[in-house]
């Protein structure tokens, strides 16, 4: 049946396939170990692939999996074999996006597990149990941002001003782009 | 304590791999955990034991029920902290633990609360937790609220109301189909996503009725649809109108193909994408409705985004498959693919040339196939050798330079399954391709010169045994198959002295040389190796006088095992070392398991080497057959369901008896297979007596005795019953086995004439529920659950008491309902506290049942249990839960 595009999970992995964060939406994988073994073939699939300029794509186990990596990070994004590999792809940006700017550029795995109460308000704020709830990484980040207001938290030492003006830095350069 | 000192060293070892959660314990978070109950809280330390606690659950770690409990408790009390940052993860926290219903109770107020602050982040957020862990009751409570949040200014709050609603209509559709109107409202609105979700949920409150679907899809394709998102809905609802309306209309254009054709110009990729596969799926596409379609996606081929080429070169490809020359356009640019970067974009592109090249372009392309070849994975390799025998079988012709890429590829590294793929694929082109039969047949001889892998090995002996001997010059293979006795493993060596003799018994002039390859063989070391050979030696006149092979020492040879081997392994177990030899004649050829299928059937498309074996649902039809040719069952109708046998007698006892349970529409077949185990008896007459007192419902309505029953030969005796049509009437028989018997000399082997009547008890019999369920698995549990629709289902809520384990109490109700579990949720990890089980079936009358099982600990040993029952027939769901209800 035609349905609404499903989201079955977003991974991201560091540079040895262990876990930063996860979400499954999807219970095709019931249990942590079935999980786990799911994401060790898809790193050791993907890992030798380039994919630090544009988003790469990968069939695997009748699923679709687009993919980017940036720095020691693998972001990814699977979907049904069936699915639109554009939105998937789009779902994909919006979070790779709004974690570049949760983390002012500075993306990497010792910033990610700093700032991880970030990434996973991030992952809240894009997908609601499979369905799609928001792309635009901007506002992704935006949301997480105004959430943690309070400028002293250890975890997130900068403000949510100097948040959002990367925020700004970055929508003026995609639109001088 | 030289605990710690080693962890220091640890620590600067991996000062590199610094993490903030380094060396985390659980038992300490959980411990820290108890700040949250300070009177004074303080929301930053707060804020970060609850990361703390999510980095442990997202790591996989698994609280137990007291853990869960207890955290949920104190985080219940953050709720009294007026810190954003806090609250926003106090709701992701609460969504995480999944609390159980009565503890849900314990934050529904706050939630409620928060569902009406003036906050925007509180209501969204709350929404959301809210309708995820709520249950039905509760929903009629905040109805009004989530109403109004549909229709709120802040798309954040509409969203997170909509997106809400699409979960909440699995579960409690009826309520969710009462907004119907805010939803509508929505779909208008300004912002991109909430129109998005909006039009998702609306649809879904709608699928099953056609006429608003229609409205609904032709209101909106008028109109301006914002979001790409959106948009790319709309599509997939507008081509599923036109798949249904096609039956319609005959003659005309195809209605809102324009409308496909507008969004190949739209702005955003997604969408241009959709619209173009939207279109190559219609049902009979013409090539004019491709053309525009086909433009698009070749405009993709050359993006420099992966993910483009790859959507593109994907869709092609299935196009490809029924209207390869739409796609011969792009064939430049999907050569200039074969080096991508990407090799799935690489495969796709090189099978779509297979299938659209012509006979003329074949040469260059295994050019260019041949580089491509050495870096890509077996997996892959294995798609390329499938498209390329198609591409052989399509342009015999060019079997020359096909097959020889095909032994090329042969000689070179590779897995079990990707050298299974090129063996077989030569197989069929020798069969398909006589001209290629003799060049293939060499290139296997030379493969098995040099291979590992013993199951290919045998397999290719024993076509070259069949084919071989019927070539020009079949003296030129013996070599290959005599080097195999010299080199290999005993089971290839077996192999190749059968496919020697065979040889032998086709072409008399080898004859002699076969004799002595045959006679060196006796003396291997291995049994089986011997024996063959010795047998071969007498059956083809090995005394050295060459005479013509008789035509039943060929069918020996060549003719197919007409029996069943299960059959024959059980008969060969039963038999006992005696003075009488074991007869394959009485063999029981039928019943049981696999049937006749085996039997060669002419017409019959060879697949590859080694014949699939038929599969356990030629079972059914087996039975089938059996049945249908008794007359007095003849009328019965199709049969629904065949049981497996139940033993009604103990093992060793002097009969043996089983039975098979088929289950009619209205009738119900009692099948006793009985087995004799006395030699000195004959049984005649044999029937079953059936007591059905404790059965209500079934009546007798006819029986086929067995006329004679001698010894260790199995035979079957027929009872039937009628019962009220399409109902799944349960009962209990006892059963009481009577025959005449007769003594037997076993000397003769003859039976006297006077034979005494005589009774024998055998154990009840029941007809249970789960004999009504037909095991049907579907391959996408949600998919199906989804389209089946939430218009009959049925939820409610049981307690299975204690239980010696989760797994155990899954078990069982799947062993009550008699169907089919899928993707595999039938295993409960151990230490679970909470499993959710998938299962399907066919219930009597034909109709589909899914079920979705939700299982709980509920105490040290209790179970509780969810069961959301969907099928086509209200009837049905109902029936589902009074199995269990009562079982």
């Amino acid at each position: 049946m035609d349905s609404c595009p499903c989201i079955k999970n977003i991974i991201l992995l560091d540079s040895e396939g262990n876990r930063v964060a996860v979400k499954y939406y999807s219970d095709e994988w019931p249990t942590n170990s079935a999980k786990e073994a799911f994401e060790k073939a898809l790193f050791s699939k993907t890992q030798k692939t380039n994919a630090r300029t544009e988003a790469e794509i990968a069939m695997f186990e009748n699923h679709i999996i687009v993919y980017k990596f940036v720095q020691d990070l693998h972001f990814f994004v699977t979907g049904a074999e069936g699915e639109n590999e554009l939105i998937l792809v789009t779902v994909l940006q919006g979070f790779f996006d709004a974690v570049g700017l949760l983390l002012r550029g500075n993306v990497d795995k010792k910033e990610a597990l700093e700032n991880l109460d970030l990434i996973l308000l991030c992952l809240d704020e894009i997908v609601d149990g499979g369905v799609i709830l928001e792309t635009d990484a901007n506002a992704i980040a935006g949301k997480v941002a105004s959430h943690s207001v309070d400028a002293a938290a250890p975890l997130s030492e900068q403000t949510i001003s100097q948040a959002l003006a990367t925020a700004r830095e970055h929508l003026a350069r995609s639109l001088l782009k | 304590m030289a605990q710690p000192l080693v962890k220091k060293d640890d620590d600067r070892d991996e000062e590199v791999e610094y993490s903030p959660f380094f060396g985390i314990e659980k038992g300490a978070v959980l411990q820290e955990a108890r700040v949250f109950n300070d009177p004074q809280l303080d929301p930053q330390r707060c804020s970060q034991v609850i990361t703390k606690l999510l980095y442990l659950l997202n790591q996989g770690e698994a609280f137990t029920k007291v853990e869960a409990t207890e955290v949920f408790f104190s985080v219940t009390k953050l709720f009294q902290s007026k810190d954003l940052g806090l609250r926003r993860m106090v709701y992701v926290m609460i969504k995480e633990l999944s609390p159980s219903a009565d503890e849900v109770i314990m934050v529904t107020s706050s939630l409620m609360k928060d569902m009406t602050s003036k906050t925007d982040m509180y209501r969204a957020n709350a929404i959301r937790v809210l309708c995820r862990i709520t249950d039905g009751t509760l929903l009629t409570q905040i109805e009004r609220y989530l109403k109004q949040a549909i229709v709120d200014k802040n798309p954040v709050v509409s969203s997170a109301a909509l997106v809400s609603g699409i979960h909440l209509l699995q579960t409690n559709p009826e309520i969710v189909k009462r907004w119907s109107n805010e939803v509508q409202e929505a779909v208008q609105s300004r912002a991109a996503l909430v129109q998005f979700h909006a039009l998702a949920l609306l649809h879904q409150i709608r699928q099953n009725d056609r006429l608003a679907v229609n409205k609904l899809v032709s209101s909106l394709t008028r109109g301006s649809v914002r979001s790409p998102l959106a948009q790319c809905l709309l599509i997939r609802y507008t081509s599923q109108v036109i798949r249904e309306s096609a039956n319609n209309t005959q003659t005309g254009d195809r209605p809102f193909y324009d409308f496909l054709e507008g969004c190949l110009r739209h702005k955003a990729e997604m969408v241009i994408f959709e619209a173009a596969r939207a279109i190559t799926e219609l049902n009979g596409v013409t090539s004019r409705e491709l053309t525009p379609a086909i433009t698009v996606l070749q405009l993709f081929l050359s993006s420099s985004k992966p993910v483009l080429r790859f959507a593109a070169v994907r869709t092609l490809n299935k196009v490809a498959m029924t209207h390869p020359t739409a796609v011969t356009n792009c064939n430049i640019d999907m050569e200039s693919l074969i080096s991508d970067q990407n090799r799935s974009i690489a495969t796709l592109a090189i099978t779509t040339l297979l299938k659209t090249g012509n006979e003329s372009s074949v040469d260059r392309l295994m050019k260019q196939i041949t580089n491509f070849m050495s870096d890509i994975a077996d997996e892959f390799k294995i798609v390329v050798v499938e498209a390329i025998r198609s591409l052989c079988l399509k342009f015999p012709l060019k079997h020359r330079s096909l097959m020889n890429f095909l032994s090329n590829i042969l000689r070179e590294e590779g897995g079990f399954e990707y050298k299974k793929a090129i063996v077989d694929s030569i197989v069929i082109l020798i069969r398909d391709i006589p001209e290629a039969k003799e060049t293939g047949l060499l290139h296997l001889c030379e493969f098995i010169e040099d291979c590992e892998f013993t199951y290919l090995s045998t397999q290719i002996l024993h076509f070259l045994g069949i084919e071989g001997p019927k070539t020009s010059d079949p003296s030129k293979y013996i070599r290959y198959i005599y080097n195999r006795v010299h080199l290999e493993n005993a089971t290839v060596r077996a192999g190749a002295v059968s496919t020697l003799a065979k040889f032998g018994a086709m072409v008399d002039g080898l004859k002699p040389r076969i004799f002595v390859l045959l006679r060196r063989c006796l003396f291997d070391t291995d049994d089986e190796v011997r024996d063959r050979a010795t047998l071969y030696l007498n059956t083809l006149g090995g005394d050295g006088a060459v005479v013509e092979t008789g035509a039943d020492v060929k069918e020996f040879l060549f003719g197919s095992l007409d029996i069943p081997l299960v059959n024959l392994e059980n008969s060969l177990k039963n038999y006992e070392p005696s003075e009488k030899p074991f007869d394959i004649n009485f063999v029981l050829k039928e019943v049981k398991t696999q049937p006749l299928a085996e039997k060669k059937a002419p017409g019959k498309k060879p697949t590859g080497l080694g014949a699939p074996p038929p599969g356990p649902p030629s079972t059914v039809d087996a039975y089938e057959k059996l049945l249908s040719s008794i007359p007095e069952f003849a009328n019965f109708g199709k049969l629904f369901k065949s049981s497996a046998p139940v033993e009604l007698t103990e093992a060793e006892t002097e009969y043996a008896v089983n039975v098979v349970k088929h289950i009619f529409d209205s009738h119900v077949v009692f099948q006793y297979n009985c087995t004799n185990t006395i030699p000195e008896q004959l049984l005649e007459n044999v029937t079953v007596l059936v007591d059905a007192s404790e059965a209500e419902e079934f009546a007798e309505v006819a029986s086929k005795p067995l006329r004679s029953l001698p010894y260790d030969s199995p035979g079957q005796t027929f009872v039937a019953f009628e019962k009220p049509e399409g109902v799944p009437s349960v009962g209990k028989f006892s059963n009481m086995l009577r025959f005449i018997v007769k003594e037997v000399d076993p000397s003769t082997g003859e039976a006297e004439d006077d034979g005494v009547e005589d009774e024998y008890q055998l154990e009840d019999l029941e007809v249970v529920a789960a004999d009504y369920i037909l095991k049907v698995g579907v391959s996408n549990f949600r998919n199906a659950w989804e389209s089946m629709g939430s218009d009959f289902e049925r939820v409610d809520e049981y307690g299975l008491g204690p239980r010696d384990s989760l797994a155990e109490a899954v078990n069982a109700v799947i062993d009550l309902l008699g169907m089919q579990p899928c993707e595999g949720t039938e295993v409960v990890s151990p230490n679970s506290r909470s499993h959710t089980c998938l299962l399907s079936g066919v219930y009597i009358g034909n109709v589909k049942v899914l079920v979705r099982l939700q299982f709980g600990l509920d105490g040290p040993k209790d179970v509780a249990m969810k069961l959301a029952v969907r099928s086509e027939d209200e009837t049905v769901s109902d029936a589902i839960h009074e199995i269990v209800a009562s079982g």
